[in-house]
């Protein structure tokens, strides 16, 4: 095996990894703030999918072009799911973890059948686009073009979530998870921040989504498997922790190829999976976590 | 000495008994196979959301892997049956100890992981079984494995196997579903019902009063994985079928709790309320509208899940008069 | 005879910040001992520690000669030290009656005999009434009283109660007081941290006073109050503002 396989290998993990990152970071985000793990996760990242592919079948725009539409489209659809669920859910008096758990799996046995009602369960592509089909030999190194296209985006798109943690919106993000009882006494609309806190969540899943559709197939089930990666990954880097999505985004990205390559591609997703428990046998709250 | 306590619980055994004679009843007047097979399906659903209950509902642990512990009972009593020629009847109960067992071996990492890094933990560890298992040729791989009816028997109770009637079936599951009820009737009033409850609503109270709880919550794991993998083992003669896509997949680990949290966690009758609703209307709407292969089940199932958890966050036993466990606080989400 | 429980040398600091420092002290068996101080003196740190919430960085805790610290809640709990909470920790989803029976499976493991001495505790206690009422609908000063009960339950030698009077109303603070009277009449030994000082003083043997992590003074309430370190230290301001 030479040294070119592997630097192929670990581009190719590094470039996935970016996007479970971003996929990752939408969910930690949500999580983050009001301490409710979204297992419709995966189904946003459908959808996006979805809204691509019908869109540039429909009108033949290259798929770049629906990013920030559809990321604003997601955003719509993530404040939403909070005003017509979540907030209800998290007022409930009985079973408040429990119930949060059952109505986000609700919800996406609900989008997974809208999807089908809609679009039927076949697999669908978008065959032509201005990245399809490209490689670029980045010194002998080959790389689609999509691929690395996704994740020059999910890095881009990581780098915004990075400065609007910083802005003022971010600081009340921030004060909202430390104390979800006292912002309201400093004169911040806990409610407009859990739901701008979804609507971002989802936007950034919007954008992942986007970008994997020009490279991957998309039925009505293919959220399942991005949701458990990004379960995996947010709990590795830590509930909460942008960063710690990152690193665990590109860790799990290199652990999933390397897998792949060395020992069993059908393996490679038991290869993550193993890591992600031996890191959490030493680090209860992941990598990064503080919650 | 007769407290309210006492007088509830012989209560319980009595409505407990009734339902069991009206189960028993239930299909002799029903002929039509469709009907048949869907109330053993929800009998044995009721039976495995009861076994979930022991650790999700009184103990606290929201565990999303008892799918590995159904495959496991379910793989485990059919292999001994394939290759080593053991009746199922007893292939179930080592079917249910290695289940039991596998809840342990989760256990032992898991439980040392709070709130919700606990609980993808145990979707790890249930994807991780699945995978192997696709993986793994000696099992079956992806391709399963079909159990054979064996010819030189015929119909019989000790192997668990009915040609043409399946009726039998309805009581084996009956059986399963009785066993599990009586369970956790029995842990309710026991120290273990107790001590579990305390774990779950709050674990430093508990540990002042001498609980311990790494031993509490695997207690209860084995118990519910033993149940879940007899209840895996009954699922696999019953359908004659299994592979990793029937019997170890993901979203079984959430459809086996399902009743539990609509019906009424940690309570005796939300398992079977919930089941008793759930099951059938999920049935029915996929074989009413899922036919099309359009997803309008999928869509009707969903609302229904959501609707029922908002409106009835106490569980839907709670509308029939069933004592229902307060608030938790805040901790019964995260409880470490 | 040695006393109930040695405090011996007891240090601690958390991150940096010494909440306890060198902390010396002996509860002796069948009295009620108070732990006084202000807001961040180190009381509930100390309690922690000698129920083995918390293990002492330096020093030793010795309950009838035997070292404790070190040793788990659990095992605390089961050689005799029982506690209730400063904020009330009661099993939210149970029953008054099933609150304490958790306490009386510490010993027993019977249901009828945990069942009977949970009633026999709540009786003494004053909760007969409430038995079947769910924990969390208890007024504050129920819930109180139900954590006495349920640590009572586990047959204490040692029962430290934190700020078990704090928040109630001056009727409720004063059966309470009776009650406490009453717990140690039973022949258990009582520690109490209590801001109320009025409440306080008549009813403890004895005070221990704390500042800044380390004992101020130890004695009996009428030497205590008249320390001129206690005075200035804590009590000083407190009483000029009453």
């Amino acid at each position: 095996m030479t040294a070119t396989i592997f630097a192929q290998v670990a581009v190719g993990g590094l470039l996935m990894g970016l996007i479970y990152a971003l996929v990752a970071a939408g969910l930690s985000l949500i999580f983050g703030l009001m301490d409710v793990v979204n297992f419709a996760h995966g189904e946003l990242l459908m959808l996006a999918m979805y809204a691509t592919f019908v869109v540039w079948l429909a009108t033949g725009l290259d798929p770049l072009l629906l990013l920030i539409p559809v990321a604003f489209a997601l955003f719509a659809l993530g404040v939403a799911i909070y005003h017509l669920l979540m907030a209800r859910a998290l007022s409930v008096r009985f079973n408040r973890g429990m119930v949060q758990i059952f109505v986000t799996f609700g919800l996406a046995i609900l989008l997974r059948g809208f999807a089908q009602f809609t679009f039927g369960s076949d697999f669908k592509s978008v065959s032509s686009s201005l990245l399809a089909n490209r490689t670029i030999d980045l010194g002998g190194v080959f790389v689609p073009t999509p691929q690395l296209a996704a994740g020059i985006v999910s890095l881009l798109a990581f780098g915004a979530l990075l400065v609007i943690s910083r802005t003022e919106f971010g600081r009340a993000l921030e004060a909202t998870r430390e104390d979800r009882d006292a912002v309201a006494l400093i004169g911040i609309d806990r409610d407009r921040i859990f739901a701008l806190g979804w609507g971002l969540g989802a936007a950034a899943v919007g954008i992942a989504g986007v970008m994997l559709a020009t490279f991957y197939y998309v039925t009505p089930n293919v959220g399942a498997n991005f949701a458990l990666i990004a379960y995996v990954t947010v709990a590795l880097g830590g509930f909460g922790s942008l960063f710690g999505a990152l690193v665990a985004g590109l860790l799990i990205g290199q652990v999933e190829a390397l897998t792949a390559l060395l020992i069993e591609p059908s393996l490679k997703q038991v290869g993550m999976f193993a890591i992600y428990l031996a890191v959490l046998m030493f680090r209860p709250r992941g990598l990064f976590g503080t919650l | 000495m007769e407290t309210s306590i006492t007088r509830r619980r012989r209560h319980e055994l009595i409505i407990g008994a009734t339902l069991l004679a009206v189960l028993a009843l239930l299909p002799l007047p029903i002929h039509d196979v469709y009907t048949r097979n869907l109330i053993i399906i929800t009998v044995l659903f009721a039976g495995l959301a009861q076994a979930w209950n022991v650790l999700g509902g009184y103990c606290g642990q929201i565990s999303l892997s008892h799918a590995l512990y159904f495959g496991v009972g379910a793989y485990v009593s059919t292999l001994l049956l394939t290759r080593a020629g053991i009746p199922p009847t007893v292939g179930m109960f080592a079917g249910g100890a290695l289940g039991g067992l596998m809840a342990l071996l989760v256990g032992w990492p898991c439980f040392r992981l709070s709130g919700h890094y606990y609980a993808i933990a145990t979707v790890v560890v249930g994807e991780i079984g699945y995978l192997l298992a696709l993986n793994w040729d000696w099992i079956g791989g992806a391709t399963g494995i079909n159990i054979p009816y064996v010819r030189s028997v015929g119909d019989s109770w000790l192997w668990l196997q009915f040609r043409i009637d399946k009726l039998p079936y309805h009581y084996a599951a009956l059986a399963f579903a009785a066993v599990a009820w009586l369970v956790a009737w029995l842990i309710e009033g026991s120290r273990w019902g107790f001590v579990w409850r305390a774990v779950k609503d709050d674990p430093v109270a508990a540990r002042s009063l001498a609980v311990r709880i790494f031993p509490s919550k695997m207690a209860a794991a084995a118990i519910s994985g033993a149940l879940t993998g007899i209840g895996g083992a009954i699922y696999a003669q019953y359908v004659g079928y299994i592979d990793p896509d029937s019997v170890l997949y993901g979203q079984l680990s959430i459809l086996i709790p399902l009743p539990a949290v609509l019906g009424g966690v940690g309570t005796l009758w939300g398992p079977l309320v919930g089941a008793a609703v759930l099951i059938p209307l999920s049935e029915l709407t996929r074989s009413y509208l899922g036919g099309s292969g359009r997803g309008v089940d999928l869509m009707i199932y969903g609302a229904l899940i959501i609707l029922v958890a908002l409106a009835r966050p106490q569980g839907l036993a709670s509308l029939i008069g069933v004592r229902v466990r307060a608030p938790a606080g805040a901790d019964d989400a995260a409880a470490a | 005879m040695p006393p109930l429980l040695e405090v011996d040398n007891v240090s601690k600091s958390f991150g940096g910040v010494a909440a306890n420092v060198n902390i010396s002290f002996d509860v002796r068996e069948g009295e009620i001992l108070g732990l006084i101080g202000p807001n961040g003196a180190g009381k509930t740190s100390l309690f922690n520690a000698i129920s083995g919430a918390v293990t002492p960085d330096a020093g030793e805790i010795r309950l009838n000669g035997r070292r404790i610290s070190g040793l788990s809640p659990e095992q605390c709990a089961l050689l005799g030290i029982a506690r209730t909470f400063q904020v009330v920790r009661s099993f939210d989803s149970m029953t008054v009656l099933e609150n304490v029976m958790v306490g009386a499976f510490s010993r027993l493991s019977r249901t009828r005999r945990a069942m009977a001495r949970a009633l026999e505790t709540l009786a003494f206690t004053g909760l007969a009434a409430r038995v079947d009422t769910p924990a969390h609908s208890l007024t504050p000063a129920e819930k109180r009283r139900l954590e006495v009960a349920r640590a009572l339950a586990t047959e204490p030698r040692l029962l430290l109660l934190d700020e078990m009077l704090t928040g109630l109303t001056p009727v409720e603070a004063q059966s309470g007081v009776q009650l406490i009277r009453d717990v140690r009449a039973r022949g258990v030994t009582v520690m109490m941290v209590e801001h109320v000082m009025e409440v306080l003083l008549p009813l403890v043997d004895r005070a221990v006073v704390l500042d800044l992590g380390r004992v101020l003074t130890i004695g009996a309430p009428q030497d205590v109050v008249q320390n001129p370190d206690v005075i200035r230290a804590y009590l000083g301001d407190r009483y000029a503002a009453a």
